[in-house]
């Protein structure tokens, strides 16, 4: 166990963050709970009629600078109660917690304030900006709390919100945006704070799958420009895998195995993460929506036959998917329905759509039902929600690449920048719809 | 005769809690004398001039401002069923009386409101504070509204000072209640983002939690006004004077007529004061900005 379970970094490096011996136990009789926790016991069984919940047990790992370490566990694993030990958000009940060889168990409220203020920005995982703040008040949330003058803040806050690409929604409210943006409002407001560390609380759990892809990107490419040290939680291994440099798995309060994506897949510390990981690599746990391509040449019904004839020309596709009322998903039309249809003269393409072309699937189905799908379809599978309404795409190559990297045996190194889909898909798929 | 013991025959003991109040009372009046009468030269130095001045305007002066208040906070259909209602009170025999009851509801609710937005404030960031205020509240609310007009009279005498202080006290509860739950509903995860940015905790309640509280805050001030109004009748019985002494003297002489125009002036009241106050926690930007976000979600 001692094999997997310390996060050191090795001599000489001076870590952003320092974790010992860390626990946190709510309830009565902690001492005696930890005394009983102490042999490593099962959680659940050492605290049999103590009137106590372990939520992190005896954790110890070591961050370095400019590194994304994700803690990943599933619900109840003790992450968030990690997390906000590591601000001071929640005492420990035992351990220490140094930032910059800082302890910070034993601040007193103010110190604790200036630590906060100076090297640790949090992101939250419901966004938790305040409503009645706009989004340039909210980004400078943390200047405002340093005393800087207005127009400092204003500046800053705005540097931090071009970097999230939200400049232009500066003056609104926050629930004038959407799930997507009012996370990247939370980006920006912990970015203006300056500080190097930040923590990121299931930050975007709460998005849609799409979304989260674009902002993980986001992320890792504000990471690789301003180099900031960033712990990260989630219960997704495959967000897990994107971003981490190094992972630490949690489970019932501990750490279990702490090491980069190829480690943990390779070489799993117990029989728990390696079914976990196993889990994620099967094709039965990666899902449409998971793997799904941004529709891109969408029309709806009403468009005329003049239009869907551009479109297909700009894109140099053969076919173009089309939606009817309320964006609900009806089918394709190829080159030679619109041809048709500009012949006979028709207003819309209404009456050439067909679904013979396309096969569709929900967004939960499973990866590895998507096979007999993908091969009998002649255009990219169309994902559509509860709603029946199209929400992605999925071409061969996309599916391969899914399959590929969701094989334990074919996983490239997580340094090594991962195969750029967009462009594999334009040279696959040439001639096909995108 | 022989008797066999039956444990019910066992005799409760006596409790005199009615001999303790009293003498807790006397005391009280003794000994709090000073304190007493400055709290009542305050209370006097507030209504005195609100009901001079209420009263001494033509009616049409406070119709007009009333109705416009009402166009600002509402629009114009409830500026005119202002109008038309308080012009209705103006027609009757008691529109003095009217305003020295609403000079007695305003001064009652502020001095109420002053008092328990801050205890609401203390209980929420004090759970030990909270168990503590939990059951004095509920006594304050669930007591019989007269009942405070007991010791009004030993401590403060016959008229309008008592009137108020009782008022006060009964209309208080709410007013901390809703301060509390507004507090304690507020996101924890802002609180905590708050928080996380290191900022102290005046900031964390004056800029944020209070503002995203103050719609239940609002409701709260709402309350208390419609408790004091309610009072205020009750406090007629001590000689408070305005619409209570009206309604008062039509109870012991069994005159419909008057009772009923003293209780429709109560009504129209309580609806315009209602609706008023209603409206003013709307037109806060953090409340407007918490419905949208409501509406949207």
């Amino acid at each position: 166990m001692a094999r997997y379970a310390t996060g050191s970094i090795g001599e000489g490096i001076v870590p952003a963050l320092a974790v010992k011996s860390l626990y946190k136990i709510f309830g009565n009789r902690a001492d005696e709970a930890m005394r009983r926790l102490a042999n490593g016991a099962p959680r659940a069984e050492a605290l049999a009629g103590l009137p106590a919940t372990a939520a992190v047990i005896d954790a110890n790992f070591e961050v370095r600078p400019g590194e994304i370490f994700v803690v990943m566990g599933l619900s109840g694993s003790g992450k968030s109660t990690l997390i906000r030990m590591l601000n001071g958000l929640l005492q420990p009940t035992r351990g220490s917690v140094q930032v910059d060889g800082v302890e910070l168990t034993t601040l007193k409220p103010a110190a604790l304030r200036k630590l906060r203020r100076e090297k640790i920005s949090m992101v939250f995982q419901h966004f938790a900006l305040m409503p009645h703040r706009t989004v340039l008040e909210n980004a400078g949330y943390a200047l405002e709390v340093a005393g800087l003058p207005k127009a400092e803040r204003r500046e800053r806050a705005l540097d931090a919100l071009r970097m999230v690409g939200l400049e232009e929604w500066a003056d609104k409210l926050p629930h004038d945006l959407s799930g997507g943006m009012r996370q990247r409002v939370g980006l920006a407001r912990a970015l203006a704070a300056g500080t190097d560390i930040l923590l990121m609380d299931e930050a975007f759990s709460a998005l849609d799958p799409l979304i989260r892809r674009e902002i993980q990107d986001q992320l890792l490419e504000l990471q690789a420009e301003l180099g900031k040290t960033i712990i990260f939680i989630t219960h997704d291994l495959n967000e897990a895998m994107r971003l981490g440099d190094r992972i630490a798995v949690m489970r019932d309060g501990r750490i279990v195995q702490i090491g980069t994506a190829e480690e943990i897949l390779t070489d799993p510390a117990n029989g728990y993460v390696a079914q976990f990981v196993a889990d994620v690599d099967r094709t039965r746990i990666l899902t449409a929506a998971s793997v799904m391509e941004k529709p891109h040449h969408v029309l709806d019904v009403n468009a005329g036959p003049r239009v869907a004839a551009k479109a297909l020309r700009e894109s140099q596709t053969s076919a173009v998917y089309v939606t009817g009322p309320m964006k609900k998903f009806l089918g394709t039309v190829t080159e030679d329905d619109v041809l048709r249809a500009l012949r006979e003269g028709r207003p819309s393409l209404d009456g050439y759509v067909s679904t013979e072309r396309v096969r569709t699937v929900t967004e939960d189905t499973a990866v590895a039902d998507l096979f007999a799908d993908c091969a009998e379809s002649q255009h990219p599978v169309a994902v559509l929600d509860d709603r029946g309404r199209l929400t992605g795409v999925i071409p061969r190559i996309t599916l391969l690449s899914a399959l590929a990297s969701a094989t334990p045996d074919e996983v490239a190194p997580v340094d090594e920048p991962a195969p750029d889909l967009a462009e594999v898909e334009l040279v696959g798929t040439k001639g096909e719809p995108a | 005769m022989s008797h066999t013991w039956s444990p019910l025959d066992v005799e409760l003991p006596r409790v005199p809690l009615g001999a303790w109040t009293e003498s807790a009372v006397d005391w009280a009046t003794g000994a709090l004398g000073p304190v007493f009468d400055a709290v009542a030269a305050v209370v006097d130095a507030l209504v005195r001039p609100l009901d001079e001045l209420l009263t001494g305007v033509p009616p049409v002066a406070v119709v007009l401002v009333l109705a416009g208040l009402g166009w600002w906070l509402r629009g114009w259909k409830f500026a005119l069923g202002t109008a038309v209602g308080l012009g209705v009170v103006a027609g009757m025999p008691y529109w003095e009386e009217t305003m020295s009851t609403l000079a007695q509801v305003l001064v009652a609710s502020v001095l109420a409101l002053l008092l328990a937005i801050p205890l609401g404030i203390f209980i929420a960031e004090n759970r030990r504070a909270s168990t503590v205020a939990r059951p004095v509240l509920d006594l304050m609310q669930t007591m019989p509204a007269f009942v405070y007009l007991i010791p009004a009279i030993f401590f403060f005498g016959i008229g309008t000072v008592p009137g108020v202080l009782a008022t006060l006290v009964f209309s208080m509860p709410p007013g901390v209640r809703l301060t509390e739950l507004g507090l304690r509903q507020v996101d924890k995860e802002i609180v905590q983002a708050a928080e996380s940015f290191g900022a102290p905790p005046w900031m964390v309640l004056l800029r944020t939690k209070l503002p995203l509280a103050l719609p239940t805050i609002m409701t709260g001030v709402n309350q208390v006004i419609m408790l004091a109004l309610s009072m205020v009748v009750i406090a007629g019985m001590v000689g408070a004077g305005g619409l209570g002494d009206v309604i008062m003297f039509a109870l012991s002489q069994v005159e419909v007529g008057s009772g009923f125009e003293g209780g429709i002036a109560v009504v129209v009241l309580a609806v315009v004061l209602d609706r008023l106050t209603d409206s003013v926690g709307d037109r806060f930007p953090s409340a407007r900005a918490q419905r949208l976000a409501r509406q949207a979600a």
